[in-house]
């Protein structure tokens, strides 16, 4: 599988078209999509028009752009005019947007093919992408196995060699754990340096879009052109879109990177062993690498869980039955709405509905969301000590490799605490990536995390390419 | 209304006026009240999945100069999210202000020199609005319910005054005062009928001096007038409520104009709870001094500062005056009253003018000069027109825009005055020796008879005064 830097080369040199390009990724999704049900939607005519508008631009001597022709697959709680989007929920049924996201416009004005939508957990909610109410996604290195998720369908999307790269949303961890588990890199880049403007909110304080790539060169490349100011979200970041390509070798010599001991606890051995590896590399490349504690990402998790449904319990309040996707009729407004909302929600949604509105309700939200809060602010303040001992920090993205259907899904607790690592910086705002480092149980990948702070993409991926050379994988 | 046997009432008004802002409160549909239903909409106020609110300045602006001319502290604020269902409520919450609002603790002075104190002014959006088809005609029971979704999204301040007021005149009066710093700063039309301010008052009633009554909230009315009259109407249901045995129950109440009395719409224990916090898709707005000094400088005279400088014009100032008054502020029409006592003319008379003719034909006031105006108004004075003769004239030049003594002479109105009127009368007190004998000796009523000769002989164009000054000086 090329890199999608190699087919923007290639379509723009004349060595290949936007077309040939896309008709590849349309073979390999007819090959594999019905076994491990990536796309939910494949937009054939609407891709084909843009791989021929590419093509033209390209004949005309155009400079069509960075990702020109290369076919990218959308998590498909992202808009995009006249196709379905579904957010994997039975609620939004029918629903065509209106209007495009801001990371579609930016991504096709950078010349990028979007190919269709993919499987997610029902609004981005889950770990697994066993929530989606149209089926699971499997996981294209191991079919009895999960993908991650929730953005599983993107991650296995670029896993199955259907695309380069594709387009996933984190609010706890849904890029970065399924990228492990499927061996890619997956960043969850500083909140508000891509908008979320055409994002299905799921928890509006913690969303961020971010890429999947299999190389970290591929996730650089991506990530310059959804970043930068957008006027249309209000939490967008004002400063320009940063450079990151231009730094990818710029390695980790006089780096100081912390160990976190909290984001190895309780993992799997294999994936102690991969993470002790990485600083060894690390530390070979030149980096300094301490160990250093922040006891309080232990309170994250149930912050997470309590901030992320309370906001959750607010932003799918609009899923009522009165102006868009299913509607199930009942004798007046209010009985059609709760007989909506009690078809069309998953189980899932529905506790974590629950769950956020009794952390706000009247006599329990000191209690509950606003103790919540406060722990956000202590996580805030540690990670920001952390930053002034050292650049970076490094820990395990996940407990374990993928793991088999059904493992965790009686269990809700066990399916949260696979999160357990990559929501601390999702609560402080700042960026962290998995990079693939090794392997554990049967061969399969395991992804160290490395995390920065806000708008420290460039060193994060300077530092994970330190990790792709030294684990042979280019 | 005086109420009986020593209670009191104690009212607080809740009111929410639109605002004249291009634009919706968080995005840039058209703020345009009548367009055809579901026109003026877009991803964002139909709280389409993925769409994101970003703050109107123009909007901040308005709150500000609201803010401003009730004497409040702006200070940075917070926006957030008021949870509900509703079908006309697009996102199924609405965006509103809490604990932190732009505007707060003011007061606003009223005519009779009582203040009532305004505890916040905050922003919020409105929602749009439902029409219930068949059945009983409300939400619940209805056969089908439309919803237009343009007033969705449009920017409201919801001003909030202390409980100071005690009585429906009071309450009355400040509503309407309200409204006209609201016109003034340019933020509202004050058109009540289209909706534009909104009134919910809080009433309670006690003993003088004694504790505070439990209150109930009368929701959503939409006159002075009703305001007014619910208010008289929920106290007397209280006090005749507690005199007879009974506690009055935190409720909220709806008025039914036509049948004159407030009813149950819930009471406080079914009351929403509406999960307030704060969104997270905006970010804080604190207008930094620039933006703040800016808004301020811009501030046009409140009515208060503009009824002064007219009344002070007027010598012994009767109630039907201050009404007049009012209509010429009320219709930012006082720089007519200025010009005329700037040119040592009569003000009261301006002022009558001003209140009469001219707010009878606001659509062409634009065409008439103060200069014109000044000079008729002078004429009159004179005596060179009769009252009757200004009003024809003071017509006939907000419609043509021409010049007062041209419209005057055209219609033949300056021969009738000096000395034509003098040999009018000097006929008709030739022609009736006997009442002009009488009148002489001192019978004054009998101007009236000759008043009225002249009159008939000039088709009413003369001036009684000038009338009278013509017998005087021949008696």
């Amino acid at each position: 599988m090329k890199s999608a830097l190699q087919i923007a080369a290639d379509v723009r040199s004349g060595a290949s078209s936007a077309n040939d390009e896309l008709e590849r990724t349309f073979s390999v999704i007819a090959e594999r999509n019905e076994e491990l049900n990536v796309f939910l939607h494949v937009d054939f005519e609407g891709a084909r028009r843009v791989a021929r508008d590419v093509d033209e631009r390209v004949a005309r001597g155009e400079d069509v752009g960075p990702l020109a022709g290369v076919p990218i697959a959308i998590k498909d709680n992202m808009c995009q005019v006249g196709i379905p989007t579904t957010c994997s929920s039975k609620i939004l049924e029918g629903w065509r947007p209106p209007y495009d996201a801001t990371v579609i416009q930016r991504i096709v004005a950078a010349g990028a093919v979007p190919v269709g939508k993919t499987n997610l957990d029902e609004f981005a909610m889950g770990s697994s992408t066993e929530n989606s109410a149209f089926g699971p996604t499997r996981n294209p290195l191991d079919p009895s196995r999960v993908p991650g998720g929730s953005s599983g369908g993107s991650a296995a999307a670029v896993a199955a060699d259907m695309t380069s790269i594709s387009l996933g949303s984190d609010t706890g961890g849904s890029i970065r754990q399924p990228a492990a588990l499927c061996g890619l890199v997956g960043v969850k880049p500083t909140y508000g340096l891509v908008s979320r403007y055409g994002l299905v909110a799921f928890a509006s304080s913690l969303d961020q879009i971010g890429p999947f790539a299999r190389t970290v060169t591929d996730s650089a490349l991506l990530l310059e052109v959804l970043a930068g100011h957008d006027p249309k979200d209000s939490t967008s970041l004002p400063e320009p879109s940063p450079s990151l390509l231009a730094h990818l070798n710029d390695g980790v010599a006089g780096q100081k990177i912390g160990l976190v001991r909290e984001l190895v606890e309780g993992a799997d051995d294999s994936v102690v062993t991969a993470v002790r590896s990485a600083a060894d590399a690390l530390r070979e490349a030149g980096a300094e690498i301490v160990e250093l504690s922040l006891p309080e990402l232990a309170l994250t998790l149930s912050a997470y869980y309590l901030i992320a449904p309370a906001e959750a319990s607010s932003n799918l309040a609009r899923f009522d039955g009165v102006r868009y996707g299913l509607r199930v009729n009942a004798v007046d407004v209010t009985t059609m709405m709760e007989a909506t909302r009690t078809a069309g929600f998953g189980a899932e949604v529905k506790r974590r509905i629950m769950l956020g509105t009794y952390a706000l309700s009247a006599g329990y939200y000191d209690a509950y969301y606003g103790q919540a809060l406060k722990v956000r602010t202590l996580t805030i303040n540690a990670f920001a000590r952390a930053y002034e001992q050292v650049n970076l920090l490094l820990g395990a993205t996940t407990p374990g490799v993928a793991f088999k259907f059904g493992a965790k899904t009686e269990d809700p607790m066990a399916m949260y605490l696979n999160d357990v690592f990559t929501i601390p910086t999702n609560l402080a705002g700042d960026p962290a990536l998995s990079v693939p480092f090794g392997t554990g149980e049967e061969g399969l990948p395991i992804g160290v995390q490395l995390l920065g702070p806000g708008r420290s993409e460039a060193q994060l991926f300077a530092a994970a390419r330190v990790l792709e050379i030294a684990d042979g994988r280019s | 209304m005086i109420l009986p046997n020593g209670w009191e009432m104690v009212v607080g008004l809740e009111v929410h006026t639109e605002l004249l802002t291009k634009s919706k409160l968080f995005c840039g549909c058209e703020n345009h009240f009548g367009s055809e239903p579901n026109t003026n909409i877009c991803p964002v106020c139909l709280g389409l999945p993925g769409s994101l609110p970003v703050l109107n300045r123009e909007a901040v602006d308005f709150a500000m100069r609201i803010g401003m001319s009730l004497h409040c502290t702006i200070a940075p604020s917070t926006f957030h999210r008021k949870n509900y269902f509703y079908p006309d409520q697009s996102k199924d919450y609405q965006i509103s202000q809490y604990d932190l609002p732009i505007n707060s603790g003011g007061f606003l002075d009223l005519p009779d020199g009582s203040r009532v104190s305004i505890e916040r002014a905050h922003m919020e959006e409105d929602t749009g609005k439902s029409t219930h088809l068949g059945g009983s005609g409300r939400l619940a029971g209805a056969d089908s319910s439309l919803v237009d979704y343009n007033r969705c999204g449009v920017p409201l301040v919801e001003i909030v005054s202390g409980p100071d007021i005690r009585s429906s005149a009071q309450a009355r009066a400040y509503a309407a005062e309200l409204r006209g710093i609201l016109i003034a700063t340019g933020a509202s039309d004050g058109r009540l009928e289209e909706g534009s301010m909104r009134f919910d008052a809080n009433v309670s009633v006690r003993q003088s001096g004694a504790p505070l009554g439990t209150r109930c909230e009368i929701k959503n009315l939409n006159s002075l007038r009703s305001l007014q009259r619910a208010i008289d109407y929920e106290a007397l249901r209280q006090i005749d409520l507690i005199e007879g045995g009974g506690v009055v129950r935190q409720e909220t109440r709806h008025w039914d104009e036509n049948l004159s009395e407030t009813s149950t719409l819930r009471v406080k224990e079914d009351a929403d709870d509406y999960r307030y916090f704060r969104d997270p898709d905006l970010v804080d707005l604190a207008p930094d001094q620039g933006w703040q000094d800016r808004v301020r400088a811009a501030l046009p005279a409140m009515p208060a500062e503009r009824r002064a400088g007219v009344v002070a014009l007027l010598d012994d100032v009767t109630d039907a005056q201050l009404d007049a008054v009012e209509v010429v502020i009320d219709l930012g029409l006082e720089k007519y009253v200025h010009a005329v006592a700037e040119a040592s003319g009569d003000a009261s008379l301006a002022v009558a003018r001003t209140a009469n003719e001219l707010a009878a034909d606001l659509d062409n006031v634009a065409n008439l000069t103060t200069e014109a105006f000044v000079t008729t108004v002078l004429m009159e004075q004179r005596g060179e027109l009769s009252a009757t003769q200004a009003k024809t004239v003071l017509a006939e030049v907000l419609i043509s825009g021409a010049d007062p003594r041209d419209v005057a002479a055209a219609k033949g109105f300056e021969q009738l005055s000096a000395d034509s009127l003098g040999s009018t009368v000097a006929s008709l007190i030739k022609a009736h020796p006997d009442e002009w004998s009488r009148y002489r000796d001192g019978d004054d009523k009998l101007a009236q008879f000759f008043i009225g000769l002249v009159m008939k002989l000039t088709r009413g164009q003369a001036n009684g005064k000038a009338v009278i000054a013509e017998l005087q000086a021949r008696r």
